[in-house]
């Protein structure tokens, strides 16, 4: 029989948080501060929004592009929260999930052999995504001293003739780190004159702890250079809704539109009509789910800092990522001794690229009894691995 | 900051204050001289306990009483009122608005006792026109907390 796989896909290397999952999912009885989703329950008017519209049998497809109703809403929360006006009809499309944004995005941008910047440590599809549309990833490294911002320098670094797309992903998975609006306009203006275009993932936007996030979109010369992507799953807690959306100049997007349309179809209907709940009512819910992850920040650093365990100040999205250099251990080593040891399961740095090497991601969407039983847990593993090394 | 505290005690008033001074970014010092404010001018009235009685050997009723009233002339409802919470038993007492005029939430030992007292002691007070009594079945959620047990965590382990 001949191979049936395509090269490409066989030659993508598995998400390293695979390998870690298998391991946990073996044991019973261990806690983890290793998830990448909100502990809340979606609210409950979003919900009921959702199971009223399944009552009333709104069971069919949407427009490719998702529902008008629900573009608008996204246009008015755009124009509101980051000050950035998009036409509803032309510069919208509803995805599934964020993830959905960045693949077609990709892909509606890219011809084999352009290059796309990914700064890492972040979140795991860019790269693949990258490779699976044939353009070439570049990777930019970022650095613990920058708190992992991403500088002018290293972006004009990376920078060669084939590049055409720079991923911002910020506030960041796995690191915490964000991009105050002087970061944002050093890079920019490299990105406005090296002719780039920016995918900028901002599904964290909301969870911003330092002042209100701002998007590269609303920086001068940036709306027409870049695609903006957004959802649900973050600041509504609607992981499982799978719905996000992008914005962008219209000659890209209605490409991305054409992709989905082949691929996707539309958007899950149910999820857009509870979505339009979200962002016509659900500002306060958005406020008391992040005063409650900007307390548990805060509580988690304190520990840290008890702790000895170096560790930046994240303030974005729900995770910390404390440095381990000090045991002279790998992440993966630190992670799997962990939780044989301690039963605490956490993701090594080296799931969201090379330089998370010697770090580790902590998530905080856990409430503050369960992060104390693991931080005591942690504090013990972290003693003894310090009373070995003597 | 006044809000940010009692937002946080208003959920659990134990709490240690130290550790709630971390949480809200405050040092300790100003965390319980606040609360000791807020004590003080009668913002914070009290730290209760939230208790399912159905979970202990504890025989309790609760019963809500709608309560209908002649208003007296300079006093309003206000001396009703008055009479009517000085009893230990009564838990709560609201004035209304609506078909009826006070809303009596009474605690008692048996439904005997519950209706002893709306006979007895409500009923027969001067200004008082009508009353109607609901026994309380089932508690699903006081206070803001539901009383059945908490669902586990049902997210993966590990996510991306």
């Amino acid at each position: 029989m001949r191979n049936p796989l395509s090269e490409k896909v066989v030659t993508i290397k598995p998400s390293g948080i695979r390998k870690f999952f298998d391991i946990v999912s073996e044991m019973k009885d261990a806690i983890s501060l290793g998830v990448g989703e909100p502990d809340f329950d979606t609210p409950w008017h979003i919900r009921d929004e959702g199971i009223y519209s399944l009552e009333k049998g709104r069971t069919f497809y949407t427009s490719n592009a998702g529902l008008k109703e629900l573009k608008v809403e996204i246009c008015n929360y755009l124009k509101r929260r980051i000050g950035v006006s998009y036409h509803y009809n032309d510069e919208v499309i509803v995805t599934v999930g964020g993830s959905e944004g960045i693949d077609i995005a990709l892909r509606a941008m890219l011809d084999p052999g352009d290059e796309v910047l990914i700064p890492q440590p972040s979140y795991v599809s860019y790269e693949p995504c990258t490779v699976l549309t044939g353009g070439v990833p570049v990777i930019i490294n970022l650095k613990a001293e920058n708190e992992f911002r991403l500088t002018a320098q290293e972006l004009r670094d990376a920078i060669t003739d084939k590049t055409k797309v720079l991923v911002l992903p910020f506030p960041n998975n796995p690191t915490g780190a964000i991009m105050e609006k002087e970061d944002l306009e050093a890079i920019a203006e490299v990105i406005i004159e090296k002719d780039l275009f920016v995918i900028s993932d901002e599904i964290y936007a909301e969870l911003s702890y330092k002042g209100d996030h701002i998007s590269i979109a609303s920086l001068p010369g940036m709306q027409e250079r870049t695609i903006l992507i957004n959802g649900f799953s973050k600041a509504y807690a609607m992981t499982g809704w799978r719905l996000g959306y992008a914005c962008g100049p219209e000659p890209i997007i209605q490409q991305m539109i054409k992709i989905h349309q082949f691929a996707i179809m539309c958007a899950p209907t149910t999820s857009q009509y509870a979505a339009v709940e979200a962002l016509k009512n659900g500002d306060e819910d958005v406020l008391m789910m992040r005063d409650a992850y900007n307390q548990r920040r805060r509580f988690l650093m304190n520990v840290f800092r008890e702790m000895g365990l170096e560790c930046f100040e994240p303030f974005g999205a729900f995770y910390v990522f404390p440095c381990i250099k000090e045991f002279g251990m790998t992440s993966d080593e630190f992670a799997t001794r962990f939780l044989k040891e301690e039963k605490v399961a956490v993701v090594p740095g080296t799931a969201f690229g090379d330089c998370g090497e010697g770090y580790l991601r902590i998530s905080y969407a856990y409430s503050i009894e369960n992060l104390k039983i693991a931080l005591d847990r942690m504090k013990r593993f972290i003693e003894r691995l310090r009373e070995e090394k003597k | 900051m006044r809000e940010e505290i009692l937002s946080a005690i208003e959920k659990n008033s134990r709490v240690d204050s130290e550790e709630l001074a971390i949480r809200l970014g405050m040092t300790e010092e100003a965390v319980v001289s606040e609360m000791n404010k807020m004590e003080e001018e009668g913002v914070i009235c009290g730290y209760h306990t939230m208790i399912d009685w159905e979970k202990t050997s504890m025989e309790k009723v609760t019963a809500l009483i709608e309560v209908r009233v002649t208003p007296q002339r300079g006093q309003g409802f206000d001396v009703l009122a008055e009479r009517i919470y000085k009893y230990p038993e009564v838990k709560s007492v609201y004035l209304i608005s609506g078909g009826y005029d006070l809303m009596v939430i009474l605690e008692g030992k048996s439904l005997k006792e519950v209706s002893n007292f709306v006979s007895d002691k409500l009923s027969t007070m001067d200004s008082v026109l009508s009353t109607a009594t609901h026994f309380i079945l089932k508690k699903y959620k006081d206070h803001g907390t539901i009383m059945s047990k908490k669902n586990e965590d049902e997210r993966m382990m590990i996510t991306p």
